[in-house]
């Protein structure tokens, strides 16, 4: 039981019972769909770049478990403001934590990820948002 | 005519805990556990007959082919088939399903032509079939599924209005790996045959459960695996009708299948050699012959009684959870071996990973029946799968583990 708690942390369970921006936004123009073969799941991302190139609006669709809802989630709110650039260092300190299960201090509420890295099978789960918005980061704009 | 508790020994792999909790094995539907004849049967091939068959005059060779041709005289019997010859060794059912598309689709059809399967079918009984419709130009149409959990099963009056001289082959499962619904296999080929229509039946769910007579469900192929019949993996069989496959192109082309051969060109031995290029898998085979005997030594029409009455028990106990959504047949209608069900408060990923934290080992995904799935509005289902050795213990086990886990996501 003590394995489940540390996989499905509070803050995972409050991000998937009360996802934050789900829906599309209305200003978003690039779109990206990333899906799971394994499972059937699949997350729709959209979003916004500002004139300086950061995201300044972010949504996302799609059905999932906890861990992967809860990680689309969570992704939305710590992206937004971020460049393309910054939004894959984000993605790359993301999966070290949930592959090896390492966070560092200053990393915050992703660190409850952590517990995903002795489910390997459920890793793929969480960074399925994640691959959804880099993939729309590089999406030419739609008019 | 009941199962004998005592079988659990005969299953090396159930002896064990996961988790620190004894192992409840309810992924049958994905592969089953092997008993040990199978095991002893592979290794003693290994140890002591290893050889190539069919090529080698010496003793080891002999016994080797002997071995391999015994097994599959064992799996024309299991099945009725009229003659050996028209047991084909594949890899399991995806194969002897790609070996019809491929063999006898390529051959046979053209445009206008159509391929009826049905709503229902995995992964395998579909894409083969829409690959051959595009490589043909040949039209593929499904008969419906029909009620909110697809419980009504197949659409019977569409299927008679889709059934016309236009269609050349009817494919359907024998037993639906996600609904637990067991079609009437022989009341299909009829109606199929009545147009003219060639039948193909996937029992990749059933061949491990339920008494299987090819002669008396009138089809002209069937396929299906070893490793869900309590075989090995890498060892399926295609049946087909000896005429049928006599009129066949071969699938891969290569040594043993072959009377001679020139630079220019090269003819081909009959079934069921013709389709079994290469070195055969011979050390499986022989595995699958013992899992032959070992099924019928249960005896079919108890392992039949025993699935049912499993599944529809947990059905039964399952259909009190709070948000629950069970597919196909309803409690205290007759189901086939398995049962998959939705929860609306916990993804079936969740429900997995949860489950196998308490021993039991279930599937959850799309169950390879995403068109399916997402006529019934799901992504994914949670699926308990029943085999000879499971207990009434193991539901209750299932039951509670279930209710854990939804206490769990309702209290978040
Ligand atoms: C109904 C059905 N058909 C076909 C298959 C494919 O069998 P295999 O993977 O052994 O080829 C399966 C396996 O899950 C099945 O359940």
């Amino acid at each position: 039981m003590s394995d489940l708690t540390d996989l499905y942390q509070s803050v995972i369970l409050d991000h998937n019972k009360r996802p934050r921006n789900r829906g599309k936004p209305p200003t978003a123009n690039r779109v990206a769909t990333g899906d799971n073969p394994s499972c059937g799941d699949n997350c729709t991302v959209f979003l916004h770049l500002d004139a300086a190139h950061r995201i300044d609006a972010i949504g996302f669709e799609g059905s999932g478990c906890a861990i992967s809802q809860a990680a689309t989630s969570l992704m939305t709110t710590q992206v937004k403001g971020k460049t393309a650039a910054e939004a894959e260092a984000l993605f790359n300190e993301f999966k070290e934590i949930v592959t090896t299960g390492n966070a560092p201090e200053e990393i915050s509420d992703l660190a409850a990820f952590a517990g995903v890295h002795a489910f390997p099978a459920r890793i793929k789960c969480a960074t399925l948002g994640w691959h959804a918005t880099l993939e729309a980061l590089k999406q030419p704009p739609s008019a | 005519m009941s199962l004998s508790p005592n079988l659990r020994i005969d299953f090396p792999a159930l002896d064990q805990h996961v988790g620190g909790k004894p192992l409840v094995y309810l992924d049958n539907g994905a592969t089953t556990q092997k008993p040990r004849s199978v095991i002893d049967a592979l290794a003693r091939f290994y140890e002591r007959d290893n050889s190539n068959v069919h090529r080698g005059l010496h003793a080891l060779s002999m016994r080797a082919t002997d071995g391999y041709e015994a097994a599959r005289a064992r799996a024309s019997k299991f099945i009725n088939a009229a003659d050996p010859a028209e047991i084909i060794f594949t890899r399991g059912t995806t194969e002897s399903v790609n070996l019809v598309a491929q063999s006898w689709g390529n051959a046979h059809l053209k445009p206008g032509d159509v391929i009826l399967t049905t709503e229902m079918e995995h992964h395998s009984n579909l894409v083969p079939w829409q690959q051959l419709a595009l490589r043909t130009g040949a039209t593929l149409k499904y008969v419906p599924v029909t009620g909110p959990d697809a419980e009504h099963g197949l659409d019977l009056d569409a299927l008679d209005k889709l059934l016309t001289p236009q269609v050349k082959l009817f494919a359907f499962t024998h037993l639906s790996n996600t609904l637990g619904i067991l079609n009437d296999a022989a009341l299909l080929c009829a109606k199929a045959r009545a147009v003219g229509a060639l039948t193909l039946i996937d029992a990749a769910q059933s061949i491990g459960h339920e008494p299987i007579d090819v002669q008396a469900l009138g089809c002209d192929f069937m396929a299906f695996s070893g490793h869900k019949m309590a075989g090995p993996t890498g060892i399926g069989v295609l049946y087909g009708k000896r005429a049928l496959l006599n009129a066949m192109p071969p699938y891969e082309t290569g040594g043993g299948m072959v009377v001679s051969v020139t630079y220019e060109g090269a003819t081909w031995k009959p079934s069921p050699e013709r389709f079994e290029a290469g070195t055969p898998n011979v050390a499986d085979a022989i595995g699958l012959h013992a899992a032959f005997d070992y099924l019928d030594a249960l005896g079919r029409p108890a392992i039949s009684a025993h699935d049912h009455a499993l599944a529809m028990k947990a059905c039964a106990a399952l259909s009190e959870l709070p948000g629950i959504r069970i597919l196909g047949p309803k409690p205290g209608q007759p189901r086939g071996g398995l049962v998959s069900f939705a929860f609306a408060e916990a993804h079936a990923h969740d429900v997995v990973t949860f489950a196998d934290q308490d021993g039991i080992a279930l599937r959850g995904g799309h169950h390879c029946n995403q068109p399916l799935m997402r006529k019934l509005g799901l992504s994914s289902t949670t699926r308990a799968s029943f085999y000879v050795y499971n207990t009434e213990e193991e539901i209750e086990i299932l039951v509670k583990s279930m209710r854990r886990i939804l206490k769990f996501f309702a209290g978040t």
